[in-house]
């Protein structure tokens, strides 16, 4: 029999069903993987003890019907868990046990699912490495020295060293699909409004998206169709049918049009991520596709204004850490003097430095210069995609402009950090659906990632063309365990 | 330029006051603005309190209906214009009771534009014009005195729906804040939109004052005194900061533009915080909601429930009833005085009901400090007493004695009149066998009048009344003395 932990989520779903293995079998072997795995850092928060009750809470009266059957699943520390410690990898939540649960979660567990552990990941979701967690650094399982991205770096690490069948992230500017390109997973931020925001740590509001990361295309589909729901408790969240996205997935694309936009070819893009780009249009025809050239001509602008526009929502989202009603509070003479040291001491520099810069470009006298502005381009990136999309049904671009860097390479340099999200950060502006998947290696041997950019709520279409392509790229990740001692 | 017109006068110079008030009214609402959290007055603290109302992580808003409904149903009570789109942002700063570390408020693109208010001055109407209405959070309470060493929280209000009312800077005079903040009031309680209950503070208010010399035109500079919470207060600082600006001009000096406070025990204005310091709130659209939209049919909806309103209804007892502009403004000032008056005509002559509900009625209450709502006399025993008067059972002067009873206990005037046999004789046998009686007694006084001493008719009245113990009917005791002394 094929060891547990190698099987993906829907094969794992499915023997649970056909009663194969039982929900205790599963939880064990995550949970004595996890166990051996602490070098890797991922977990913030451990809930093994109660996830093996659960599993045999769910063994001793299964319910078959359920489309995650007692499955454990460990999740990023972004989503507040009913009694669980949910910290968003900050020191100013270090202690924080929320009295609720987030809408995404809860969907996770009404589907059968047993929690795991929280994730780590970078403080308030704010970095590309998860190098900025207060709980220390992310170690990818790809390479000993190496970071598994960010902000879902903890979900990524987890997720490809098999701690965890599948996993959730969020998704603010990259922080789903650059990890998974880094660790050679699947990654999918879907479309703003799908996934309820009920219960996230918000770090720029008009920008976050939950979405699942999983080992291969079906498991996504299977994932997604059970996170996204419409929930009255979000203002944002669009009620539109959700297909079941598992069931209708479809390896069939011929006649798709799939657009290359020719901005996505930067100055100084590695030649290795170039020709793997080329070989996906070449796999994408071989499907039956068709390529277009496409332009989206405001390219150039989204990061600087996801830069402005994403501190300006968290410096004022993260506000609410005041030291006053709940988390870490450091004693000052008076009110101020709390607040400062509070704030100087709960947060870590990278969550600072947004803060600062968003609070800049808030201010008056600057506002019309910068946020204002950025409002106005971010309306022009998002038209680019809308006049695209009357051409192609889907863009294909590189996740990211490298594959993985070495743990502490860029961490003094927040500019080139940033730059890791030049592909991903437009998707977020537009609102729209995007997925990586795994599909090649770089003279390392370091996985790299292709997104696909579907149209708003065409994650089917996205799935679908991710799911005939992983079968033609059919890539293989290889780790060999050096972290279990 | 009217002689009334209220002015301050330094060294022989005459200034103008220009008053502009933003008034924050509480939203007359079950639950608060973007929680189902209650908003009752005087619960214990912190005891209606929800995650989103206390910020907790991963906590959104989302827009309670009627508090818009209530914000347009104001709207189209202050003839303004109902924006179909408007615009939620956040005002962020740091304090205690401020949980989200901002205020979602509305700023560039308010739910209500411009709109008016119309003063009824003795001098005639005047319009007061409204800038714009805005729906925003209420903050919590700090408390300062319970604990010597920490300030404690009371977050019941956070989250609470205010209405801001801003008005143009057209208001001249105490006096005219005056009517005006009574006038939203009445306009608001009439309405339902909100109590208007200055004590609890659901009506509070913002005051801007600037001066300028008589016949200038170019505005000067004001300042703005924060959270005035009674109209006496109000008044006061208008007067005080009136004349200290004007005080400043005449030294030569300038008004920095500032935010001051109303000191209460001193009756004095002083700075709070100067332009310099101003908060920089960083507003932006809130993330976190969608603009707010609403169709023609939503605004038509609403204007289905709006009720009479007091203008309208003025003229209504100006035209129906012929009451004096001067009894129907006051009558339908404030809502529950127009529904006792309106009870008590359902079964009584108007014009009797204006005068007893304006004379004794209001003397009544006013000496005891009460409402009309809280008045010993119910509408149904004064309509009662009314049509005692009118049918003739009673004399005015007897209706005053029963009303005095009523006022300690609330009782059909009937019975009183039965219990203490106060019905006026109106019998002519009984009455004629009383003023023969007061003639036969006072034969030299009827000499005098019948020599010409007109004025004596008065004496024979009081004395057959007194007689009467009061209760003769006094235009049949007047017709048959004439007949007796002039036959």
């Amino acid at each position: 029999m094929t060891n547990i932990i190698d099987l993906t989520l829907d094969e794992l779903a499915n023997k649970i069903k056909s009663k194969e293995i039982s929900s205790t079998e599963v939880t064990s072997a995550y949970v004595d993987r996890s166990k051996s795995s602490k070098k890797l850092n991922t977990y913030v928060e451990e809930t093994f003890e109660q996830a093996l009750k659960n599993a045999n809470k769910f063994d001793n009266k299964p319910n078959f019907e359920k489309k995650l059957p007692g499955i454990p699943l460990a999740v990023k520390d972004l989503f507040c868990t009913h009694n669980v410690r949910t910290t968003a990898s900050s020191k100013i939540l270090e202690n924080f046990i929320p009295t609720y649960e987030s809408t995404v979660t809860q969907n996770l567990w009404d589907a059968g699912a047993i929690l795991l552990g929280k994730l780590n990941c970078d403080e308030f979701a704010m970095g590309s490495s998860n190098e900025t967690s207060y709980f220390g650094n992310v170690i990818s399982p790809i390479d000993n020295n190496l970071v598994p991205g960010g902000s879902s770096g903890g979900s990524a690490s987890a997720l490809a060293a098999k701690l965890t069948p599948a996993t959730i992230g969020t998704d603010t500017g990259g922080s789903i699909r650059q990890p998974a390109s880094f660790t050679g997973t699947v990654g999918l931020k879907p479309t703003y409004g799908s996934c309820s925001r009920y219960g996230i740590v918000a770090f720029a509001s008009s920008l976050d998206q939950a979405g699942p990361m999983t080992r291969n295309v079906k498991d996504c589909a299977l994932l997604l169709e059970v996170m996204s729901s419409f929930d009255q408790k979000d203002s944002t969240s669009i009620d539109f049918k959700r297909p079941n996205y598992s069931l209708k997935l479809n390896k069939n694309i011929k006649g798709k049009k799939i657009g290359i936009p020719k901005e996505y070819r930067v100055d100084g893009m590695p030649s290795e991520i170039e020709k793997l780009w080329e070989k996906g249009k070449e796999f994408l025809k071989e499907c039956g596709a068709e390529i277009v050239d496409i332009s989206l001509p405001h390219t150039n602008y989204a990061l600087p204004t996801y830069y402005i526009v994403a501190p300006a929502e968290a410096s004022s989202n993260l506000a609410r850490y005041d030291g006053v009603k709940y988390g870490f509070r450091a004693e000052g003479e008076n009110l101020i003097d709390m607040y400062e040291k509070t704030r100087s001491q709960g947060f870590g520099d990278e969550v600072k430095r947004r803060i600062m810069i968003g609070t800049y470009v808030l201010s008056s006298g600057y506002y019309d210069a910068y946020y204002l502005k950025a409002q106005k381009v971010r309306m022009l990136i998002k038209n680019d995609f809308d006049e695209a999309f009357k051409k192609v049904d889907a863009i294909l671009t590189p996740s990211t402009p490298s594959s993985a860097f070495k743990i502490g390479d860029k961490k003094d340099d927040p500019v080139s950090m940033y730059l890791n999200d030049i592909f991903t950060v437009p998707v977020n502006l537009a609102g729209l659906p995007g997925i990586s998947i795994p599909a090649g290696l770089d003279k390392n041997n370091y996985p790299l990632g292709l997104q696909i950019i579907g149209k708003p709520f065409d994650e089917q279409g996205i799935l679908d063309i991710a799911y005939s392509m992983e079968e033609k790229i059919n890539f293989k990740l290889k780790t060999n365990d050096w972290w279990i001692k | 330029m009217s002689k009334d017109q209220y002015l301050i006068e330094k060294n022989g110079n005459k200034y103008e006051v220009i008053i502009g008030l933003e008034v924050h009214a509480q939203v007359l609402s079950e639950s608060k603005l973007f929680s189902s959290s209650a908003t009752r007055f005087g619960s214990e603290p912190n005891t209606q309190v929800s995650l989103v109302d206390a910020a907790f992580p991963g906590m959104l808003p989302v827009i309670n209906e009627f508090c818009v409904r209530q914000a347009v149903k104001t709207g189209i009570g202050l003839n303004a214009k109902i924006n179909k789109k408007s615009i939620f942002d956040r005002k962020n700063y740091f304090y205690a009771d401020l949980p989200q570390g901002y205020q979602i408020s509305q700023y560039k693109d308010p739910i209500v534009g411009e709109g008016t208010v119309v003063l009824d001055l003795p001098s005639g109407p005047k319009t007061i014009g409204i800038e714009r209405l805005h729906l925003e959070q209420d903050a919590g309470k700090s408390i300062h005195d319970i604990d010597p060493s920490s300030t404690l929280v009371d977050l019941n209000r956070s989250g609470v729906a205010l209405m801001e009312i801003v008005s143009k800077p057209d208001l001249r005079s105490p006096e005219e804040v005056n009517l005006y903040i009574k006038k939203l009031r009445s306009i608001m309680r009439y309405l339902g939109t909100c109590d208007g209950n200055m004590q609890e503070g659901s009506l509070r208010a913002d005051v801007n004052v600037s001066v300028r010399k008589v016949g200038t035109d170019k505005l000067g500079t004001r300042c703005e005194i924060k959270n005035v919470n009674s109209i006496k207060f109000m008044q006061m600082a208008i007067e005080y900061e009136a004349n200290r600006q004007a005080e400043l001009l005449e030294e030569g000096n300038a008004v920095d533009q500032e935010t001051r406070l109303f000191d209460t025990k001193k009756n004095q204005t002083r700075s709070m915080r100067s332009k310099e310091d101003a908060h920089d709130y960083r507003y932006f659209p809130d993330p976190d909601l969608l603009p707010l939209e609403f169709d023609d049919q939503f605004i038509e909806n609403i204007k289905k429930e709006i009720p009479e309103l007091p203008d309208q209804k003025k003229n209504r007892f100006i035209e129906k009833f012929r009451l004096t502009p001067y009894e129907a403004t006051i009558l339908v000032s404030d809502l529950d005085t127009s529904k006792f008056f309106e009870k008590v005509i359902e079964k009584s002559d108007v014009k009797l009901s204006a005068n007893w509900i304006t004379g004794e009625l209001f003397a009544l209450l006013n000496e005891n400090n009460l409402e009309i709502s809280e008045s010993p006399i119910s509408p149904e025993n004064l309509s009662k007493l009314i049509n005692l008067i009118s049918d003739g059972t009673i004399s005015g002067k007897i209706a005053k004695t029963i009303f005095e009873i009523m006022s300690k206990e609330d009782k059909d005037p009937n019975i009183i009149v039965e219990e203490k046999g106060l019905k006026q004789e109106s019998d002519p046998k009984a009455l004629e066998d009383l003023i023969q009686k007061v003639l036969s007694s006072n034969k030299d006084k009827v000499n005098e009048y019948k020599s010409g001493k007109d004025k004596l008719f008065g004496f024979f009245v009081g004395q057959v009344m007194k007689e009467s113990k009061g209760k003769g009917n006094p235009q049949m005791i007047n017709k048959i003395l004439k007949e007796k002394l002039n036959g």
